[in-house]
């Protein structure tokens, strides 16, 4: 372990101001990041992931080696690899990234405040001369870290398998698209993680905190279909079917589920350009091409600001209820 | 010198008072000992010293800075144990120490470490984890963590609640060494037995106030109070009969050894106990004072605030 002493050979205490040495949040982040990577969950997680990507990534490819003879042409065809799939695999990596990559974030933030406060660790950490905000953005930056490095070894890793398994190599286009998306499923994990944190804030146990993160999950990604059918119903009756269905897509997007795989299909597909209600007179004698990456991004800016904002919302009640909470419990 | 001062410092929880205009000056190279029943006050007063928490009104200084203005400034030269201090249970006592010491932005801890390991007696589960530690290696290793910044005041709360009567003796030992190398230390316990004999000065706290403030000695001389005198007989006779009616005995209780008895008399009347037990021809074959400590002074606050209740 080395440590400031390289950057800062004869600091002397006197000379010591803010500004000169290192920030108490990176000081926290190193600490947590560390604490994160030897963690067993870690472990777990990334075997986890791992196994579920690689069925993912083997489905996906043998389904377009099934069909590649008989094409020509198709369009961005190394990023069919992250949405498409064949029997028996339920989902193509996106849509399992969607629903499963929340416990990542899950799992990394349910217990960073009121963890501290039941090993009696936080009175100790916020008596150091650091900040007391220090604390909690030290600790979601050390989560987001982990997550981003989880992420995008797991991109990386399918491209890998896909590459070896299909003999194709990725073109410009589509690396920066892969790119703009695993920021996306970063930002996307990030609000998992910050949800996780605000409940680790708001509940003294770290079980309560756990079991109502992962309850917000499983109810957002089992029952929000349901949940949203009924909640249109109110604003549109079922008889007028294209009302009804339009007021279904604008619920749902208040799940981050939704916005993400939304995002997702705009980014990964180059010949997507809408989401939600799309009528069949609407494409009538629409030529299919590409949206270069530039269009694609407008069209899938709602979607990631929004995620945005609701990232920043939740951390941001973290924060305000970390920073008015009493030190003692 | 003064090195921490509060003035009317008052805490307020919705209805209770938690401290109540607090007046308190700590001098420089000192031991102070904040002595009080369990929810007296005490753990808010130094979270306030720490600005840990911010007083609803007065003021504290520590070292001239406000704790709630300059908080870093006061971190930075306060070492602070907290009751029932804890530590990252999978880290070792060392990494511990080395967190504490990065987050205290120390160029080189590594031999300051290793002293204070050392001096603490966890040299030896130094590289074990905390996990593994007793409640005492714990306290120890918390009053590592708390002089690992070499500060000039240090807080320790409760720091001898979990520790056996050897442990606290060295702890003791410990800290009264760091006052006489020129530390302010501020200590809290519902303990003044053990406490007493370590503090230059004591505070008696209750309900968020301060009851008695003065040297040990002092306080025991200048609040007379009932004197206790264990009397023992060489017989089964029962004291009562020999003490039956005497205006200055307020109570008579069996003591803790067989033949042994507990009396209570008014302030400066044992020698006139001693009399009225000859002339009464008890059989007594021994007589000891029992208030002589701060205990007694303590509990009489106790009682005296309790009655308020």
């Amino acid at each position: 372990m080395s440590d400031t002493a390289a950057l800062h050979p004869s600091v002397d205490r006197a000379e010591m101001r803010p500004g000169h040495f290192t920030a108490g949040w990176r000081i926290v982040a190193r600490k947590e990041l560390a604490d994160h990577l030897l963690s067993a969950r870690f472990a777990v997680l990334i075997a986890v992931l791992g196994v579920a990507a690689a069925a993912a990534v083997f489905s996906a490819s043998g389904g377009i080696r099934d069909v590649a003879p008989a094409a020509q042409g198709i369009p961005a065809l190394f990023l069919k690899l992250f949405t498409v799939t064949t029997d028996p695999v339920p989902f193509p990596f996106v849509t399992f990234i969607g629903f499963l990559a929340p416990l990542l974030g899950i799992m990394f933030g349910f217990d960073a405040v009121n963890g501290e406060r039941a090993q009696g660790t936080l009175p100790r950490l916020v008596a150091q001369p650091i900040h007391r905000d220090e604390v909690i953005i030290g600790k979601f930056v050390a989560g987001l870290t982990v997550i981003g490095l989880m992420l995008a070894a797991l991109t990386l890793f399918v491209s890998g398998i896909g590459i070896y398994r299909l003999g194709i190599v990725p073109t410009a286009a589509e690396v920066s698209r892969l790119a703009v998306w695993l920021v996306l499923a970063i930002i996307y994990v990030g609000l998992w993680l910050a949800l996780a944190t605000a409940a680790s804030v708001f509940f003294v146990r770290a079980a309560s905190s756990a079991l109502v993160s992962v309850g917000t999950w499983l109810v957002l990604a089992l029952f929000g279909n349901f949940l949203f059918r009924a909640l249109a119903g109110l604003f549109a009756s079922a008889d007028n079917q294209i009302a009804n269905l339009t007021a279904q897509v604008a619920v749902s997007r208040i799940s981050p589920i939704t916005l993400f795989t939304e995002a997702s299909s705009l980014l990964l597909d180059p010949t997507q350009r809408a989401t939600g209600l799309v009528l069949s007179t609407q494409v009538d004698r629409a030529l299919v091409s590409n949206l270069s990456l530039g269009q694609s991004l407008l069209v899938v800016s709602p979607q990631m600001i929004g995620l945005l904002a609701m990232t920043a919302v939740v951390f941001a009640a973290a924060f305000v209820a970390f920073m008015r909470q009493e030190v003692r419990a | 010198m003064a090195t921490i001062v509060t003035r009317e410092l008052t805490k307020r929880y919705g209805e209770t008072v938690a401290v109540d205009g607090l007046d308190l000056e700590l001098r420089r190279g000192e031991v102070f000992g904040l002595l009080g029943p369990n929810g007296a006050g005490k753990t808010t007063t130094i979270l306030m010293m720490l600005g840990l928490t911010e007083p609803t009104s007065g003021t504290v200084e520590v070292l001239g800075f406000d704790p709630a203005r300059n908080a870093l400034d006061v971190k930075r030269h306060v070492g602070y144990m907290p009751d029932a201090v804890g530590f990252y249970e999978t880290l070792t006592g060392r990494e511990n120490l080395r967190y504490t010491a990065r987050l205290n932005r120390m160029p080189s801890p590594e031999g300051q470490i290793d002293g204070l390991l050392g001096t603490v007696g966890l040299g030896a589960a130094a590289d074990d984890p905390v996990g593994t530690y007793s409640r005492g290696m714990r306290q120890r290793l918390g009053l590592a963590d708390a002089l690992l910044k070499s500060p000039d005041i240090l807080i320790l709360d409760e720091p001898t609640t979990a520790i056996d009567p050897e442990g606290v003796s060295e702890m003791l030992t410990l800290i009264r060494s760091s006052a006489d190398a020129g530390m302010t230390v501020l200590l809290s316990s519902h303990l003044l037995h053990q406490v007493q004999e370590v503090c230059d000065r004591v505070a008696i706290f209750v309900r968020g106030r301060v009851a008695a403030e003065g040297s040990p000695s002092e306080l025991a001389e200048s609040n007379p109070g009932p004197e206790v005198v264990e009397v023992g007989l060489d017989s089964d006779a029962d004291l009562f009969d020999h003490l039956d009616g005497v205006p200055f005995v307020e109570d008579i209780a069996s003591g803790r050894a067989p033949r042994t008895w507990r009396v209570t008399v008014a302030p400066g009347t044992t020698s006139d106990l001693m009399a009225v037990l000859v002339a009464s021809r008890a059989r007594v074959i021994s007589l000891t004072r029992l208030d002589h400590d701060l205990d007694a002074v303590y509990r009489r606050h106790f009682r005296r605030e309790g009655a308020h209740v």
